[in-house]
């Protein structure tokens, strides 16, 4: 039998009760939500399952939602059964004053780069993981560049017309 | 109509078989009146090895011009190399970010004298796409390294690259390098 969104929710329900929550499926892809200190238990469960078989990391990153009050940060995890040709969305939330998130290199080798990446442009700080430091920037930077507090577009630009660009 | 014509057009073969000089042919072989600068950048001139420095879209027109189809090995380019210490002109073939700004400027340290510089593209250039609310992108190769040519393209056309080769050999061809200029500046 195929592995069904609503066999994943069960299973998940069953082992985490009302800690994993938030169940939807935007575009047919599920998408659930857990509290950051159980990311590494949810994960976890997830790949050692045989009948879920979410081995495979396919990307990590992070949100900004500045207006979450206490949960300004989110981060995503995208996971692939290969065994199933199955893609879910996990995410955690944290708080952006303590941004602190278990490492998944333990689990997933994927995910040093990744999270590298991750605390490079968002700042989160990734407990547990062996090097972690900034990758694509450089070192010197003091900043997290995607954060939302730095706007999109220079705002002393005038040229830029908001009718020409049909916005 | 042969008055139309004109013959002194600025041809690359034109430009490049041209003697700095003057040959005098006599009865049994000739005489060669000219300046010994002249002679050397001519020979420079003719014979500049490029070194395969790409970091973005761009380097896919100068992989362009470098292939069958545009051909740069015409104009005496050929010889790409993979490293600085061989190479006389980098062409800085893309967007030139906070991070490779100190590669860039070892590999042009690396490179024996007398070097050239071209900047292909508007990144090369100022920043080009990137010169406004940017976090990472150096606004123009020339904050970090002089440059001789300018292209100018978002990205340029293979042909406007074997211009701005035509140009750099013309350039060399015109007179003393940055070199020999610093050089004459010094005993003055
Ligand atoms: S000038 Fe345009 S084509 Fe060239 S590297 Fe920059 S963005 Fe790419």
């Amino acid at each position: 039998m195929a592995l069904t969104n609503e066999y994943i929710k069960q299973r998940l329900t069953e082992k985490f009760g009302e800690q994993v929550q938030q169940f939807q499926e935007p575009y047919g892809m599920l998408t659930f939500e857990a509290p950051k200190e159980l990311n590494l238990k949810v994960l976890q469960f997830l790949y050692d399952e045989a009948d879920l078989g979410f081995q495979f990391l396919t990307d990590l990153q992070a949100v900004h939602y500045p207006d979450n009050k206490g949960r300004e940060l989110a981060v995503v995890y995208h996971l692939h059964s290969l065994t199933n040709n199955v893609r879910i969305r996990f995410k955690v939330f944290t708080d952006i004053s303590t941004p602190d998130v278990f490492s998944a290199t333990s689990l997933f080798s994927a995910a040093n780069w990744m999270e590298r990446e991750t605390y490079d442009f968002y700042g989160v700080n990734f407990i547990g993981h062996p090097n972690l430091k900034r990758i694509l920037n450089v070192e010197e930077m003091d900043y997290f560049p995607m954060r939302k507090e730095f706007p999109l577009e220079e705002q002393t630009r005038i040229d830029k017309d908001d009718d020409m660009f049909g916005r | 109509m042969e008055n139309n014509v004109k013959t002194d057009i600025d041809t690359a073969s034109n430009g490049n078989t041209a003697f700095p000089g003057q040959v005098h042919n006599l009865p049994g072989g000739g005489l060669i009146i000219s300046s010994f600068n002249d002679i050397v950048n001519w020979a420079r001139a003719n014979s500049l090895w490029p070194l395969t420095f790409a970091t973005s879209c761009c380097g896919i027109e100068m992989m362009s011009a470098a292939s069958s189809k545009y051909d740069f090995s015409r104009f005496g380019f050929e010889v790409a190399r993979a490293t600085p210490r061989q190479a006389d002109v980098i062409i800085i073939a893309g967007t030139i970010v906070n991070k490779m700004a100190p590669v860039l400027k070892r590999l042009y340290d690396q490179m024996a004298d007398p070097k050239y510089v071209i900047a292909m593209g508007a990144c090369a250039i100022s920043g080009g796409p990137f010169f406004y609310n940017t976090y990472s992108v150096v606004k123009g190769a020339d904050h970090i390294i002089p440059v001789d040519v300018y292209i100018p393209g978002c990205p340029p056309r293979p042909e406007a690259l074997l211009h701005a080769l035509i140009t750099l050999q013309q350039k060399i061809k015109a007179g003393l390098t940055r070199e020999q200029i610093r050089a004459e500046t010094k005993q003055s």
